[in-house]
């Protein structure tokens, strides 16, 4: 009864402080009125304020700099990208493209997980060494527990060639001295000069930056969320320039076939 | 990172194909698992045991289709209140793709609560505990807590039951009674013999979820393997659900147009 009694008290009832329409009339997102108080905001800020409540053009520029930098890089070879090319060589629609490779973007090996584990990473190694642990020590069980750390090492390239123009980008927006920046390039220091010789990487650059201004893991993951949709676009765009079918087509001979090799028939 | 002199390949152990004596792009025989697809496979597999194939490279033994026909048949259609099937329902009414309405059901059923992701945490105990009811306790009790976030939510429910039911509902009941009634599940088996056990220690019903992963987890599939089948499995719903209300529009799916209350907000209490 007391479950049934909770739903009941939700039944046509969203009780919300978060935001809401008022058709003809007015919309509010936590507490302001969008199309009065936060009309002059630009959009980084406006999406920064709806995830995280702060008010700060300074976070949002650093922000949209740092997502210019390290995430909106039209190469439709990349993974999510590359939903997006696919989407529009099969002549599918802008905005599933988009959407599908936006889904995929939460990847593992690039992407929206690492974006929030390295955070995640650094914020728990800071409370740790606050405890007294040693930075080594830290690093190594993580990667025993997790064969890798999230922020740290990078697919397909060893160098990361975002992480100069970011840091350049940070020390013009008065960032970069912080701790959590700091302890990253620690993390990097060691785990160069270790066997491992992961190298961090723009999203261990950006965690560090960010936790630096107060962002919390899941905050950096949603603002994250749509960073990568800025390089899908133009990939779509270009692949439905050509003709229909040709973006990376594949002749038979390309699958590499290694199940059995028996040809079967069935019911026998 | 591409090698000039050898073309990248994708490597399978599920499909190969023969080529057309005129395109090598275009299939003239399509094999799965050494299966010749549309020249023997066709007319002869039902579309249940293909599927089974797909996922494991072999034929079902007639039980096991069996098993998975019963899940797909109670698994097709969450129900019109599903959240997933109301995900669809609103790309529907609103005039979006027949796509994205695929699309929004796998995005709000892949979840925790009746969810993709709920099945996979149930294989997942289901792999550590077996049929040992003290482990299940144990379990449910003092579930795993990982120390490193996840994309997902934590669980905050023994995955497999409802969270918000009161008992153990009678479709979820008649699907776990008629896998059983299959016969050779040990795992639906011991599920039936000790739900009301593994309910106390939930503090909650079985949900079909439950029985879902349980099956899946008796067809010998992976967490992953599980979740995905079980995401696939759920979208004819989805579609149908979708399609009606696309044609009945809006105005007759509900909006709640009361049943949002804006409260004051509160910086210090809705920061982050």
């Amino acid at each position: 009864m007391k479950k049934e009694k909770m739903f009941s008290e939700y039944e046509d009832n969203w009780e919300t402080s978060m935001g809401a329409i008022f058709p003809g009339e007015k919309v509010v997102l936590r507490g302001k009125d969008v199309l009065k108080e936060l009309k002059d905001y630009r959009w980084v800020e406006y999406l920064l304020f709806g995830i995280t409540g702060r008010e700060s053009p300074r976070l949002a520029r650093l922000i949209e700099g740092m997502w210019l930098i390290c995430t909106s890089f039209p190469d439709p070879r990349l993974w999510n990208n590359r939903v997006a090319a696919l989407s529009a060589t099969a002549r599918s629609t802008g905005v599933l493209g988009s959407a599908g490779a936006l889904a995929v973007s939460e990847a593992t090996i690039y992407g929206l997980k690492p974006i929030q584990g390295v955070s995640d990473f650094l914020y728990r190694t800071s409370e740790k060494i606050a405890k007294g642990q040693c930075l080594e020590d830290v690093v190594k069980s993580e990667v025993k527990k997790y064969r890798g750390i999230y922020g740290y090492g990078r697919p397909v390239a060893d160098k990361d060639e975002r992480i100069g123009p970011l840091l350049e980008f940070a020390k013009s927006m008065g960032a970069g001295e912080g701790p959590y920046t700091k302890l990253a390039f620690d993390v990097d220091n060691y785990l160069g000069s270790s066997r491992l010789r992961y190298r961090i990487n723009a999203s261990g650059v950006v965690a560090g930056l960010l936790a630096d201004e107060g962002l919390t893991p899941k905050e950096l993951y949603h603002i994250a969320t749509l960073t990568f949709t800025a390089g899908v676009i133009p990939c779509y765009i270009d692949a439905l320039e050509k003709p229909e079918g040709t973006f990376f087509p594949l002749r038979i001979s390309r699958v590499n076939y290694e199940g059995t090799a028996v040809s079967r028939v069935w019911g026998q | 990172m591409t090698n000039k002199n050898k073309q990248e390949t994708i490597t399978t152990k599920i499909w190969n194909e023969i080529p057309e004596d005129d395109n090598p792009f275009a299939a003239k025989v399509c094999y799965c698992s050494g299966f010749d697809v549309y020249g023997d496979l066709l007319g002869k597999a039902s579309y249940i045991e293909y599927l089974y194939l797909l996922f494991k490279l072999e034929p079902p033994s007639p039980n096991h289709a069996l098993l998975l026909e019963g899940l797909a048949i109670a698994l097709a259609n969450p129900g019109i209140r599903d959240h997933s099937v109301r995900g669809a329902m609103n790309a529907g009414v609103g005039g979006s793709t027949h796509a994205s309405a695929l699309m929004a059901a796998l995005a709000v059923g892949a979840g925790n609560l009746g969810g993709g992701r709920e099945v996979y945490n149930m294989i997942k105990y289901w792999e550590q505990c077996g049929t040992d009811i003290n482990a299940w306790e144990q379990m449910i009790k003092e579930p795993p807590v990982e120390e490193r976030a996840d994309v997902w939510p934590s669980m905050e429910h023994a995955p497999g039951f409802d969270p918000n039911g009161a008992s153990c509902t009678l479709p979820v009941k008649q699907v776990l009674a008629h896998m059983v009634k299959i016969g050779d599940s040990e795992k639906l088996e011991w599920l039936q013999a000790n739900r009301e056990r593994l309910e106390q220690f939930a503090e909650c019903p079985l949900a079909m979820s439950g029985v879902a992963a349980t099956a899946l987890h008796e067809l010998q599939l992976s967490p992953d393997q599980a979740e995905m089948l079980y995401l696939l499995l759920r979208l004819p719903g989805a579609a149908v659900h979708s399609l009606e209300q696309e044609k009945l529009g809006w105005r007759r799916y509900p909006f709640f147009g009361d049943g949002l209350k804006l409260q004051k907000y509160n910086p210090k209490e809705n920061m982050g």
